[in-house]
């Protein structure tokens, strides 16, 4: 099965830092995805950009809205996803234990539906 | 499986015939009965660990089930159970075919595991999958209240509205809660198997928790009156059974059968002839089911020779010493105030404080024991009415009658078993004895 790791967190520790710590809070995820990988668990992955470049489009009545920003109250944002191949929920959920932003956000998991 | 061999031998047919409508045909029931939900189970389990899909292997077994449960009162249980229910089906399924749209998935489950299964079955290899389908029941994705559902839905077939009405809620409820499990442990993705070393003791304990919920919705009807409930701990005891079978090795699971088996050997304690309640200091040791209480206390054994300690031990071995008064004719409550001591390192259940606190002050510090309830301060005691009768029953014990008398109010108000309420009435009104 294939699931997505949704890694909600609050990114302005790493927006702020500088560019040498930015390396440093960077390491695990390289390692986690050098691991993702030798496993074959990996199928894609991407870190996203902070919620202040993120744009909301909507269309209503033919008209299309664009606005900036999500609209949401808490600190942790939708910061960067993988998509994995894992046997189960629980190895699935393994996966997401071990992903660095689990320590200090959420990790939301989520079968794909497939459509294949 | 042993007990199936036994079932068999004993000619349930045979018993039906030429006992009518007795005891004796009563039990051959039950015995066929007890027979179908096994194979049922162990069936649903097969299919359900190779497809993940619960609903559909249901779906493809329903039929046969109940077939099975209307005929093999009388027939006896056949020799290959599982094989007479898949043949019958695979039958079913072909004449629905006919008759009415049958659910497409179940019928692809039977096709898919026909061959496979009857092989498996000819070499007599047929695997026990239902403490995957337990586990898989009892998986932390699926919401804490239904597991226990779950499980008696699965594992022994009952259908939702006779669940719903033992856990007291409506049936729409349990059965829209019910698909939706189902449908999460499809989806997700949810594994049938023994989860490996790491996660075991956390996934078992969700799995004992379930159990262990079950068999009190049973317990908690103190006058058996209605079957139901005493069904539910029935079948609690009987999954309670099966997790040891399969885990022999799980000091946990061995203590929780020992605390089941303690409860139930008095359950035909608690109402006298004239089916008034009756405390468990004041219970005919003799109405106690000894070979049952024998039996928890030789589990209590087991799991202590594993050298580890746990809640489901420790509550146990409370009930071993409660039970120990048949042989000694007294309660020794400091030993049980030692245990609550004990059980209170692990527990931070305001109800264990009660506990503890009514056995120290039996244990001969009345004083020391109400001053351990004032102490507990947990809002979710205000309307848990063994905490008022306790709270009476100690103030009471201190002559403080008036004191003792609102607490005795408070308990009333909140018990709803009449035959309990009139206990209480009965120790509030001795009140004005003193």
């Amino acid at each position: 099965m294939q699931y997505m790791l949704l890694l909600h967190h609050d990114d302005t520790p790493f927006v702020t830092a500088s560019h040498d710590e930015q390396e440093k809070m960077s390491a695990p995820y390289m390692a986690y995805n050098e691991a993702l990988i030798k496993a074959g668990a990996m199928v894609s992955g991407e870190r996203l950009r902070g919620a202040s470049a993120a744009t909301v489009v909507r269309v209503r009545n033919d008209k299309t809205e664009v606005l900036d920003g999500p609209f949401a109250a808490t600190k942790e944002q939708l910061g960067g996803f993988y998509i994995i191949e894992a046997p189960d929920l629980d190895a699935a959920i393994g996966w997401a234990a071990r992903c660095p932003s689990a320590s200090f956000g959420t990790v939301e998991v989520r079968p794909i539906w497939p459509t294949r | 499986m042993p007990e199936r061999q036994l079932w068999h031998r004993r000619g349930t047919a045979h018993l039906a015939d030429t006992l009518g409508m007795t005891a004796g045909a009563e039990q051959a029931r039950a015995a066929a009965e007890a027979a179908a939900r096994q194979s049922y189970g162990r069936l649903v389990a097969y299919v359900a660990s190779r497809t993940r899909d619960v609903a559909g292997a249901e779906d493809a077994l329903a039929d046969a089930f109940a077939a099975a449960l209307a005929r093999w009162p009388q027939t006896g249980v056949p020799d290959h159970p599982e094989a007479w229910l898949l043949t019958v089906a695979r039958r079913r399924s072909i004449d629905q075919q006919r008759r009415r749209m049958t659910g497409e998935a179940g019928q692809a489950h039977l096709r898919l595991i026909g061959e496979e299964l009857e092989q498996e079955m000819a070499r007599e290899k047929f695997p026990d999958d239902r403490l995957g389908l337990i586990f898989a029941c009892a998986h932390p994705a699926i919401e804490a209240g239904v597991r226990a559902p779950l499980i008696l839905q699965t594992v022994l077939g009952f259908d939702a509205a006779t669940i719903a009405s033992a856990f007291l809620v409506s049936p729409s409820t349990m059965s829209q809660r019910l698909v939706r499990a189902k449908s999460r442990i499809k989806q997700a993705g949810v594994p049938f198997r023994i989860p490996e070393t790491a996660e075991l003791g956390e996934r078992l304990a969700a799995v004992l928790e379930a159990i262990y919920a079950a068999f009190s919705e049973g317990w908690a009807d103190a006058s058996g009156a209605e079957s139901r409930h005493r069904n539910l701990a029935s079948e609690a005891i009987w999954l309670g059974r099966l997790v040891v079978q399969l885990m022999p090795g799980e000091p946990e699971a061995l203590g929780l059968l020992s605390l089941m088996l303690h409860a139930e050997a008095r359950r035909p304690a608690r109402r006298n002839g004239e089916g008034a309640f009756v405390p468990l200091s004041e219970q005919d040791t003799l109405s106690w089911d000894a070979s049952l209480l024998a039996e928890a206390d030789a589990l209590l054994v087991r799991a202590g020779a594993f050298g580890t300690i746990d809640r489901y031990q420790i509550e146990g071995a409370i009930q071993s010493a409660h039970a120990a008064r048949r042989f000694a004719g007294t309660t020794d409550w400091a030993a049980i105030a030692t245990l609550y001591a004990g059980l209170m390192t692990i527990s931070t259940s305001p109800v264990v404080a009660v506990n503890h606190a009514v056995a120290v002050a039996y244990a001969g510090e009345p004083v020391e024991g109400l001053a351990m309830l004032d102490a507990i301060g947990d809002a979710r005691l205000d309307q848990y009415q063994p905490y008022w009768a306790a709270r009476a029953e100690l103030l009471s014990l201190l002559g403080m009658s008036e004191e003792a008398d609102k607490a005795y109010a408070l308990a009333i108000g909140l018990e709803t078993d009449h035959a309990v309420r009139a206990f209480l009435k009965r120790k509030r009104a001795d009140l004005d004895g003193r």
